[in-house]
């Protein structure tokens, strides 16, 4: 059983990762927009260089 | 709801359409400019809006919102949003004009983050620890067994003290006003089940309610933020349409005339209100002669005669002349917001009005505490172990939290308001669906309401040809409301314009022109010499002859007929109050079957006439647009107001009706009414899960697997009930 030593911290700690991971993504206005979101990356205008 | 967001101005002034404000400049200090962009809807929209915007000189950065479908822009101060709503207008966008300082997001957006995150916070506790607490149901024994408790002890407290922060203050300050909400209930189960689960873990007991408590949390967060998503959209569109109307107004210092913010205007200053546009103040007109719309601060439809040294109210409409005034009234003073006051004293009527929820919550709150007292003090008696006590009375508290409770309300209104949303009604309040379903009594103003404003030429066959050829002639000159009417209807009856010579409009009373050597008027009935009806009318007086009338009825708003016939179908009472003059409310009560009308009604008549059927019971339902209306929507048991009504009266309204059409509102009728059986539906299903597993927990049988089943089934059936809805 000493494998539970391992394995719980590293499952607790990828759920952290994704926790982190989505509180980034509201703080950082990710939410504001979902459908224009979900439109902008089919149009194919900053493809080549980033928008400046 | 795209077509739907239009500016209100189109219907409630008509003039505005005929003779445009003049370039609008914006105040310097806001560099940021808000478009809403009604109609783009897909990805090459947006390219070609940025690209159109980014190329205009002068803009920094514009980004457009889809889900919003607005577009924000940062510019130089030298460009206007004027110049930007020509450049989309070129591209085939519509654009109207956002004011920036009426969009406040911001706050609601961080209080909707803040349980978002808390949401995420519980969700990812609550599921590392529901995969702990299996290993235990499934066999996990002694070292083991306690690690694990130990290990989600370790988890679940810092992510309750954290997560559960709204309900610990909604309870404390229910609690410190003396009274029992659905909040003390939660409050007390989660902080018993973590301290008799903190306690049987250091004894190395069997049973702990780890993931009960985090899933309770989790579940209840979800129903708080379906309830604060469902009123954030409501809110965020109703802001855009208070924002939609920049409040500017022309102030004029010697020669010169500058644009600046209603809210920069001081009593004294002189005003130039041009034809169309609404007085931003109250005072006295100094110079110019018109005509004014007072049809949403009174119901009058009947244009009246404006002249130096009369007084003007703020939201009155310049017709035909611009018109110089001095300021008495400004801002909070103005008879405008006075109304503000008749609005306080109706609505504290209205805070009487208890909602489904919390009415169960009143029921179930001591009846729970009480339970679980009661099989705590029963176990000490019998067993006379305290510890055995405890966890039992800890179980029936978590068995009959009210998870499925907190669920059933939100999840049914946020299924039914998204349902009303698509039709074109924005559900503003809280309650407004529940108190809409009890609606047994209908009343409706006239003007603005069941009418568009705009008039309509009924008596078109009583003229000849020649008379009608001369009225056409003047009256396509002018942009007056009436003249516009029978300009369209002569028009579209194939009559050619007569030759009238030197036509004059002489503001404030109508036009005048030479034909044939006669002289030839349109206008006010006293200017043509003509005794004033009851009716709407424009006056044609040729040479010496008797004047005539040119009647005008309004026209009805599309759906008017269909939803009275269903809501009267509907076996409610529909009547009519308007401040408009009795011939006129009366023509129109008869084309639309109501029997019940009134006519010159003032405000305080329309709020009096209201407390007056609620005192006899009735349920009313008051539909209304204009600042005479706004005490009685304030004072019905729930009411409804069209985009295009006064901002006052949609602040006052429970719901506001996006579109032109009427039809939705015998509809929102009958969903409100299904909604209400929805959430009684899901209080007897929790109550059902309750009944079962409440005996097996006061029989000392809930393990902390059965309180888990319990509460995940009973709140997963709750939400599926509640979708059916959509």
């Amino acid at each position: 059983m000493s494998v539970l030593a391992y394995l719980i911290p590293i499952s607790l700690s990828l759920g952290a990762v994704g926790l982190l991971a989505f509180v980034y993504t509201v703080r950082s206005n990710q939410y504001d927009d979902p459908e224009g979101d979900s439109r902008r990356i089919l149009s194919d205008e900053w493809d080549d260089h980033p928008k400046p | 709801m795209t077509a739907a967001l239009r500016p209100p101005s189109a219907a409630a002034c008509p003039g505005c359409l005929a003779t445009p404000a003049e370039a609008i400049i914006p105040p310097p200090e806001t560099a940021r400019i808000a478009l809403s962009l009604p109609t783009i809807h897909c990805q090459n929209c947006i390219s070609a809006v940025e690209r159109g915007l980014n190329a205009h000189p002068g803009v920094a950065d514009a980004r457009v919102n889809l889900t919003l479908k607005r577009a924000l822009i940062q510019a130089d101060d030298g460009v206007t949003a004027r110049d930007l709503i020509a450049v989309l207008d070129g591209l085939g966008y519509e654009a109207h004009e956002l004011d920036p300082g009426a969009l406040q997001a911001t706050q609601t957006d961080r209080a909707g983050r803040d349980l978002l995150i808390r949401l995420a916070v519980a969700g990812f506790a609550s599921m590392n620890v529901m995969l702990l607490s299996v290993s235990v149901w499934s066999g996990a024994t002694d070292a083991t067994r306690d690690m694990f408790h130990w290990i989600s002890a370790a988890i679940t407290l810092p992510a309750i003290a954290y997560c559960a922060q709204p309900f610990f203050r909604n309870a404390r300050s229910a609690l410190s006003a003396g009274r029992l909400n659905m909040d003390v209930p939660i409050v007390l189960a989660i902080v018993l089940a973590l301290a008799t689960s903190v306690w049987e873990t250091s004894l190395s007991g069997e049973h702990a309610y780890f993931d009960a408590a985090l899933t309770l949390t989790f579940f209840l967060l979800a129903g708080r933020y379906l309830d604060f998503r469902t009123r954030a959209i409501a809110r965020s569109a109703a802001e855009e349409l208070a924002a939609l109307e920049v409040p500017r107004a022309i102030r004029c210092t010697g020669d010169d005339q500058h644009e600046v913010a209603v809210s920069e205007l001081t009593v004294g200053d002189l005003v130039l209100v041009r034809p169309g546009g609404r007085m931003p103040v109250d005072g006295e007109i100094v110079t110019g002669r018109s005509e004014l719309d007072r049809s949403l601060l009174t119901g009058e439809t009947v244009p009246v005669f404006a002249g130096p040294g009369q007084a003007v109210s703020a939201g009155e409409v310049n017709l035909t002349g611009p018109l110089t005034i001095r300021a008495s009234a400004v801002g909070q003073d103005t008879s405008l917001n006075r109304m503000a006051d008749l609005v306080a004293i109706a609505e504290s009527g209205r805070s009487r009005y208890t909602s489904l929820a919390d009415a169960a919550a009143k029921l179930y709150a001591p009846g729970v505490h009480i339970l679980s007292a009661l099989s705590f003090v029963g176990w000490y008696l019998w067993s006379g172990d305290m510890r055995v006590a405890l966890n039992i009375a800890a179980a029936v508290l978590i068995i009959t939290c009210p998870c499925a409770l907190g669920l059933a309300v939100p999840a049914v209104t946020t299924a039914a308001s998204g349902r009303l949303f698509r039709r074109g009604m924005l559900i503003k309040h809280a309650t407004a669906l529940e108190r809409l379903a009890q609606v047994d009594t209908v009343i409706f103003d006239k003007t603005g309401t069941l009418t568009t404003g705009t008039p309509e030429l009924t008596n078109l066959d009583g003229f000849t040809q020649s008379e009608l050829a001369i009225a056409l002639a003047l009256a396509q000159g002018s942009a007056h409301p009436l003249s516009v009417s029978l300009t369209r209807a002569v028009k579209a009856a194939g009559v050619k314009a007569a030759e009238v010579n030197g036509i004059v409009e002489r503001p404030g009373y109508g036009t005048e022109g030479r034909y044939l050597g006669q002289l030839v008027r349109l206008g006010r009935a006293a200017w043509v010499g003509a005794e004033q009806g009851n009716q709407t009318a424009a006056w044609l007086a040729v040479g010496e002859t008797r004047a005539r009338a040119f009647h005008f009825a309004d026209n009805l708003r599309p759906g008017a007929a269909d939803s009275v016939a269903a809501l009267r179908g509907a076996g409610k009472d529909v009547m009519l109050m308007s401040g408009d003059s009795p011939g006129a409310v009366q023509v129109l009560a008869q084309r639309l079957g109501i029997d019940d009308w009134q006519a010159e009604a003032l405000p305080q008549d329309k709020a009096a006439r209201i407390a007056e059927l609620s005192a006899q019971g009735c349920k009313v339902l008051m539909v209304g647009d204009g600042l005479n209306d706004t005490a009685a929507l304030a004072a019905a048991h729930v009411s409804i107001s069209p985009a295009s009504a006064l901002d006052a009266a949609r602040v006052a309204s429970d719901i506001v009706l996006l579109g032109m059409d009427l039809t939705p509102i015998a509809e929102a009728c009958d969903t409100a009414k299904r909604a209400t059986r929805r959430i009684r539906e899901n209080f007897r299903i929790a109550t059902v899960y309750n009944v079962i597993a409440v005996p097996l927990a006061v029989a000392g049988l809930a393990t902390p697997l059965i309180a888990a089943l319990a509460m995940s089934a009973s709140s997963i059936t709750v939400s599926l009930n509640a979708l059916r809805l959509r």
